[in-house]
């Protein structure tokens, strides 16, 4: 076990590292953001870091059914994929909980950070941004949280207004009894 | 005789002095064992043959072995291929009831994947940190390997293990079905801060979002203190490269969080103000309580424990002298105390716990127990060193409603039949 301690000592000493600027073989490479921006799919709720594109309800309706459909449903009711649409009023109760897009997800950004990197399991990161885009406001449509002329871009998407978000709370650095 | 086992009853229902098998060198050892031997059923004595084995050359040595083929059940149950014909989501639970000792071996790691399993080749495998740092930079397998390793034994928990123990009724199942989504082994790397180090941490960074290069671009956001405290980018699963599954080349280790979060096939680490809000972190992985509230970002995995020995599948046979094992974790510090009952929660004594004792790993607890061939309920409870308390089901299920999914670590109750049957029952 001294081994143990010893690389445990040496871990905490390069966390203090941060101040005295351990040694490195700094091996990392430079890469530049641009080099990068192949694989980075991250936003975040606020709308930050979403690419540029659009797409309408209406344009979205077309994907699903060519797309999505097969695993989520007719208007994403669901199965064998998650259900994407209803299950509101579900979360009161000792009822069984019916978690969607439009009954439980907090943040709409999510739902173009999901399709966008894991969507449809077959062919992940296969759709365009305006794809994406297009599919989002569909299943939004799908929960009546946009009208059916909506059109989702990185300026609207953000602003959609998630019914369950007040439920949620960050409980970091805490945690729940 | 009798007095002597007596004396060591130290809860209801024969639970014994953890002590006990630690003296068996001794006179009392042999006396108390002889008294205990009255209550086993005499095994007709066999003639001792040579076997085959001892007769004939056994066989050649292997590069890559495999355990004995008498050996096969322990193995882990990988979830049904389900309905996408054998792509997408899976998950295998680690058989619990067949190891022992501390560690899991690399085989039967659970596993977790949201999009199958990447053939990665790590010669082209690249882990890129950006976003808020100085430089942006790429490392290479090779280039890593060459950075100062730290070694760590640590366990790592599916945030959704034990989860069919919030149900209103007790679930069928076994250690393995119930709890296997959870594995111990040590693992070795690059301490993450170092990296993120060489990167330049910009002073507005408090998060990181850590993504998998699997078909799921499986993502989590990480607050940046857990990052530089004692995350670890793990190339190395009990001496070996890591394994496929759980995330050849490189994983995130982040000893006592929720197991979505070492993220696996690790390839990008990128730096934030705000968390990415990742589905994974936000419509899964989420606790739902009580008046639809929902726990978001509920990070470290409570003290937990489970009996292993016996357990379902793993029956009594004759009344007699048996050993209580299982296993005790929490991702909050090292385990300080184990108690076991055998009358369903009325009476506990303390197991003995095996060294080593580690800061969020898995630790085995053993307690002697003298079965009188009567009807059992046997728990365990674990004690963390902050002084958490594992809770029973009534404390849990009034904390938090029975919807919560994930977290789950209540007290486990295993009923034995005066059969010697072992089954999962409340009580």
């Amino acid at each position: 076990m001294s081994t143990l301690k010893i690389t445990c000592a040496f871990a905490a000493a390069l966390v203090a590292g941060s101040v005295m600027a351990a040694e490195s073989p700094n091996l990392g490479q430079p890469i530049t953001e641009k080099e990068a921006a192949a694989w980075d799919l991250s936003t975040d709720a606020t709308g930050f870091n979403l690419p540029p594109g659009k797409g309408t309800v209406k344009q979205g309706e077309e994907i699903f059914y060519n797309k999505c459909q097969a695993c989520h449903g007719e208007k994403g009711v669901g199965t064998p994929g998650d259900k994407l649409a209803g299950g509101k009023g579900t979360l009161m109760g000792d009822q069984a909980p019916v978690k969607t897009v439009g009954s439980y997800w907090p943040y709409a950004t999510t739902l173009f950070d999901y399709v966008r990197r894991a969507m449809p399991l077959t062919e992940p990161q296969s759709l365009t941004n305006n794809e994406v885009y297009a599919l989002s406001a569909y299943v939004l449509y799908l929960n009546e949280l946009v009208p059916a002329n909506a059109t989702m871009d990185a300026k609207s998407l953000p602003k959609v207004k998630m019914p369950n978000r007040g439920n949620f709370t960050i409980v970091y650095p805490g945690k729940i009894p | 005789m009798s007095e002597h086992i007596d004396a060591d009853v130290v809860a209801g229902n024969g639970l014994l002095d953890r002590r006990l098998f630690l003296r068996q060198g001794g006179l009392f050892g042999i006396v108390g064992l002889a008294g205990l031997g009255a209550y086993a059923k005499p095994v007709e004595a066999e003639t001792l043959m040579v076997p085959e084995w001892s007769k004939t050359p056994g066989a050649w040595v292997g590069g890559y072995t495999l355990p004995s083929k008498f050996e096969t059940k322990v193995a882990r149950t990988p979830f049904p291929a389900g309905p996408y014909n054998g792509i997408g989501p899976g998950s295998a639970r680690a058989p619990l009831q067949f190891l022992d000792g501390m560690i899991t071996p690399n085989g039967v790691h659970y596993e977790r994947s949201h999009n199958g399993i990447p053939d990665i080749n790590p010669d082209t495998h690249r882990l890129l940190i950006h976003g808020l740092v100085k430089r942006p930079l790429t490392f290479t397998v090779e280039s890593l390997s060459r950075y100062p390793m730290t070694s760590r034994i640590a366990f790592v928990e599916c945030a959704g293990n034990s989860g069919a123990l919030y149900a209103d009724k007790p679930a069928e199942g076994t250690a393995q079905t119930l709890h296997g989504l959870v594995s111990c082994a040590e693992w070795t790397g690059v301490p993450l801060a170092m990296l993120l180090e060489e990167a330049g941490v910009d002073p507005a960074a408090k998060w990181l979002v850590a993504e998998g290069a699997d078909a799921a671009a499986m993502s989590r956001s990480v607050p940046l203190a857990k990052a530089l405290d004692d995350a670890i980018v793990a190339l190395y699963q009990n001496g070996e490269r890591v394994r496929p599954a759980n995330g050849y080349p490189m994983r995130l280790l982040l000893p006592g969080f929720q197991g979505n979060m070492n993220v696996k096939w690790l390839r990008r680490i990128k730096l934030l103000r705000e968390p990415a809000m990742t589905k994974d972190e936000t419509s899964k992985y989420s606790l739902l309580l009580k008046e639809g509230k929902v726990a978001q970002f509920n990070f470290p995995l409570d003290a937990k424990s489970v009996i292993t020995k016996p357990s379902p599948g793993v029956n009594m046979t004759a009344p007699g002298l048996y050993e209580i094992s299982g296993i005790a974790w929490s991702g909050n510090g090292k385990i300080s105390k184990v108690e076991v009952s055998a009358d369903g929660g009325k009476s506990w004594a303390p197991a003995a716990l095996s060294e080593p004792v580690l800061s969020k790993a898995i630790t085995r607890f053993r307690i002697p127990w003298r079965w009188s061939g009567g009807p059992a309920i046997l728990q365990s409870r674990a004690i963390d060193e902050t002084g958490y308390v594992q809770p029973s089901r009534e404390q849990q299920i009034v904390a938090r409603g029975s919807r919560a999914a994930y977290h789950c670590n209540l007290i486990t109750s295993w009923g034995i039949s005066d059969q010697g049957e072992v089954k999962h029952v409340y009580a």
